[in-house]
């Protein structure tokens, strides 16, 4: 029998208004990986940010190998070996690897900071724990999977032997999940202890010991990832049985009513991300863009949209050429966009739901009347849309900011998936959102190709991609690499063109 | 073809930072930390007062006599008041488009010249005042307009952050001011026959009309500037106009792809901003002073800084703020006559008002800090979206 490191017996905690945590217990013993598994808003992160010390338990204990502890901040809960990896990492860009990992716990020698000491112990961690971080490197030249290393060598650093890992894969590619799997288990080899918060359910199968499924702030199961499977975790999760297969009938494409040719177009900092395109895309189908992140998918969805130059080629849709067309006249053509980062560009998150909901709709003559707002046609609207698209607020007027990510990605759908429809242009639609809303959100797409939309989707996650399309584009250093339809693709082939570019292994009609 | 090129990259990174304190600002300050920030600053007003041996209660009792002790005074403070209400304007409505206008001063400058340069005109004699006297406050309107836009088209053409283009152009029309007003070789705007420098008087028929014959004058320029408030109260919080300028001001990002003209609203609320200082300036040298001194404005734009803070940019309470403002400096002298008190000790006071307003966690803490207890506290503490539209 192991012993257990960490106990959570009971716990409540309550914010003005929301019941975040109730009576949640939980147990993690040394040398385990402990998953937390939980839509949006379940309390997950409620429940670990009290065990890090940075929020304080309304009633319960929690107990560090067997002793109580009170938490002040997180400085008493590092002080007990507990660390914790943010979603969004606490790095300094400008610093290097050595620098941000001593931050705040600085090795001095005198009145200097000894970075030979720091880079010393930084190697050896790295060596131990098959970390590999180069001490010297600059955080802002390091890919994500990099910093993510270098977040856990910094708790490390500060002899955590509890490590909180809060939705470590979210940012990772799916050969970057499998190197970090690989950590996390070299990690509990060594007799570190995990938490691993997640909402990917193969994930969770993949590398969890115990499993904890918490909903609406209790828990409502505990298994084992032997006694789980991904069905009965997710039926746990929402509440009711999930539906994991798109169900969808046979695509019937008409013609192409998306051509573009050539397009070239460059990212923020000037370098050439998108380099002569080719994609044709059919009323009634939906064209997926597989790909790993930062191969162009980005600037290709951008410029379609008219919200980044083109540096070449064209883009023509429904037999216009709408390769300098600003956002709003794409828009009013029938082409609708659900952008790849909805805080950024989707939503305005202080604005109430009914001003997201008409955000690029607002000077339509139904909303307005020479220049002046109607704003009871404004909340008409929003509230027959929210009522259509299950979006779950207290109403219109709710600021946008009080929404779970999921009823956050409703509004943008609601908005975009209205009106007369003949494109869509989708970028991650589920990135971030728990099964229930992505069970949604996949409908609603499949709604739309049933009635003759010609959908774009690019999406960095592989069955996304293979539920929802009927062909499929691998997207590799700013072209597609290969086409192919949906039926013929596998998980291994498109994997290895996202990869490499090319099939030479299997061959395909590569166009 | 409008392209968002390099200078729309260099715009939203600017704007990000002001995004922030702008966000910041809306969230953490509702109207009455204001309050809570004047009744902080007069206390410590009172204690100076006192440390240099004078009761504090007699200073205040006169000030406010000097404020609004009988009808004249009070038409006196209100007429001071009147110009800041543009010149906080100037600051609040681009502040709501996430734009730190710094130029109100020069902007108001810029709509002097102009409307005392128009107001001067030979013609504006011969004709009646229902022609000239709108023509002046267009004048300097349109002045300011121009001012205000410059640094609008180059934040956007160029990137130039217009924190310190408005500082640099607000030196600009300054020191032009100086040597157009007061150059005699050669004459540009100076009234030769005046010993100090300042323009030529203008026409009658473009004087505004005096409703009392207070220090300083009393006049219909009061409706101007009120007028302008409702008229952009309602801009902001019911028109499409509005709707774009509060979107690029919280998300730019968000505006650019719900097809907003990003930098066209950034020109136009700029270009208003100088519009609203002009059309303050022109009611000034129409109703007040009838001509214009480059020292006229001396400081009115800076203020008008402080009063829009105060007021947390909403229009209607730009009114109260500015009522304040001016009629706290139009009752010092009284308070320096029978409390030997120096004028400057309003000045004081009204700096540590912005200060308070500034720095609102000192004024949260020292008037919150049970309230918080109780309430626990939440992580969720949602944003507010007033101001918003």
């Amino acid at each position: 029998m192991t012993d257990t490191v960490l106990e959570v017996d009971s716990v409540t905690k309550t914010f003005p208004g929301v019941v975040a945590n109730e009576d949640v217990s939980l147990t993690l013993d040394e040398g385990e990986i402990h998953c937390l598994l939980g839509e949006n808003g379940a309390g997950k992160s409620t429940l670990v940010n009290m065990v890090f010390g940075l929020y304080r338990p309304d009633r319960g204990t929690i107990r560090v190998r067997g002793q109580d502890v009170y938490f002040e901040d997180s400085g008493d809960a590092i002080a007990q070996g507990i660390g914790m990896v943010h979603q969004h990492f606490q790095l300094i860009p400008v610093f290097t690897v050595a620098e941000n990992i001593i931050l705040g716990n600085e090795v001095t020698k005198g009145a200097l900071l000894d970075l030979d000491t720091a880079r010393r112990r930084i190697h050896a961690l790295a060596e131990r724990y098959g970390l590999a971080v180069d001490p010297d490197a600059r955080v802002g030249d390091l890919s994500v999977g990099e910093q993510q290393r270098v977040e856990l060598v910094k708790a490390l650093f500060r002899d955590a032997d509890i490590l909180i890992l809060d939705e470590p894969t979210a940012v990772l590619t799916p050969g970057e999940v499998d190197d970090f799997f690989g950590v996390v288990r070299s990690l509990t080899q060594q007799g570190k202890s995990i938490i691993f918060i997640t909402h990917k359910l193969r994930e969770v199968l993949a590398v969890a010991d115990r499993i904890t499924v918490l909903r609406a702030g209790k828990v409502v199961g505990s298994t084992t990832a032997q006694g789980a499977t991904q069905q009965s975790l997710a039926n746990l999760m929402v509440g009711r049985d999930v539906v994991f297969r798109v169900e969808k009938a046979d695509a019937d494409p008409g013609v192409p009513v998306v051509r573009v040719r050539g397009l070239r177009s460059q990212d923020d900092r000037g370098a050439e991300t998108v380099t002569g395109l080719d994609v044709e895309v059919r009323a009634g189908e939906v064209f997926g863009i597989a790909g790993v992140e930062g191969n162009g998918q980005r600037e290709l969805v951008e410029a379609i949209c008219g919200m980044r130059p083109a540096t070449g080629g064209r883009v023509e849709m429904l037999g216009e050429d709408i390769t300098d067309w600003n956002p709003r006249r794409i828009n009013q053509l029938g082409v609708a966009h659900i952008p790849e980062n909805r805080s950024k560009h989707g939503v305005v998150a202080q604005y109430s739901i009914a001003d997201n909901l008409v955000l690029n709709r607002y000077s339509q003559a139904k909303f307005s009347a020479r220049g002046v707002r109607n704003t009871s046609a404004i909340n008409a609207e929003a509230a027959a849309l929210m009522e259509q698209f299950d979006v779950r607020a207290t109403g219109a007027s709710a600021a946008l900011s009080t929404l779970s990510g999921g009823n956050q990605q409703k509004v943008v759908a609601a908005r975009e998936l209205t009106g007369e429809l003949r494109i869509l242009v989708v970028a991650q639609p589920t990135r971030g959102l728990d099964v229930g809303s992505i069970e949604f959100i996949h409908r609603q797409i499949i709604a739309l190709r049933d009635r003759g939309v010609a959908v774009l989707l690019v999406s960095a996650e592989l069955d996304e991609i293979m539920a929802l399309s009927d062909r499929i584009g691998v997207m590799y250093r700013g072209r597609l690499a290969a086409t192919v339809d949906a039926a013929d693709a596998t998980r291994e082939a498109l994997g290895l063109l996202m990869a490499t570019g090319s099939s030479s292994a299997t061959d395909r009609e590569k166009q | 073809m409008s392209r968002p090129g390099k200078a729309e990259a260099g715009i939203t990174r600017a704007s990000g930072h002001l995004h922030r304190l702008l966000t910041e600002a809306w969230r953490l300050q509702p109207l009455y930390v204001s309050l809570y920030a004047i009744l902080l600053s007069f206390l410590i007003g009172g204690v100076l007062i006192s440390m240099i041996g004078v009761n504090p209660l007699t200073a205040y009792w006169a000030l406010l006599r000097g404020m609004v002790g009988n009808g004249e005074r009070l038409a006196g403070s209100l007429a001071r008041s009147v110009p800041f209400i543009g010149s906080a304007l100037a600051l609040a409505l681009p502040f709501r488009a996430g734009l730190f206008n710094i130029g109100a001063e020069g902007q108001l400058l810029a709509g002097g010249l102009t409307a005392a340069y128009v107001g001067a005109l030979s013609w504006m004699s011969d004709v009646p005042g229902i022609v000239a006297i709108p023509l002046i406050l267009i004048a300097g309107t349109m002045g300011g307009a121009a001012w205000g836009g410059i640094p609008g088209v180059l934040r956007t053409k160029t990137g130039a952050h217009e924190v310190i283009s408005t500082i640099m152009l607000n030196s600009v029309v300054l020191f032009a001011a100086r040597w157009m007003v007061g150059s005699r070789d050669p004459v540009v705007l100076r009234d030769t026959d005046s010993t100090v420098p300042r323009t030529d008087p203008i026409a009658d028929t473009a004087v505004l009309p005096e409703l009392v014959d207070s220090q300083p004058v009393l006049h219909t320029g009061l409706f101007a500037l009120l007028g302008l408030c409702v008229v952009v109260a309602f801009m902001l919080n019911r028109t499409n106009f509005g709707f774009e300028i509060a979107t690029v001001g919280l998300n730019p990002h968000a505006a650019h792809y719900a097809g907003m003209n990003v930098n066209r609203v950034i020109v136009l609320a700029m270009a208003a901003a100088g519009a609203f200082a002009g059309l303050a300036a022109a009611s000034e040298v129409s109703g007040t002073n009838g001509h214009l001194q480059p020292g006229t404005f001396f400081l009115m734009g800076f203020d008008g800084i402080a009063i829009a803070l105060l007021a947390r940019t909403k229009p209607v309470a730009i009114i109260a703020a500015a009522l304040l403002w001016g009629s706290m400096l139009s009752g010092a002298p009284l308070m320096q006559q029978e409390a030997d008190m120096s004028i400057d000790v309003v000045r004081i006071i009204q700096a540590l008002v912005l200060l308070f307003v500034a720095a609102d966690a000192i004024v949260r803490y020292l008037f919150q800090v049970r309230e918080q207890g109780q309430q626990g506290q939440s992580p969720f503490q949602a944003a507010s979206v007033e101001g918003a539209v």
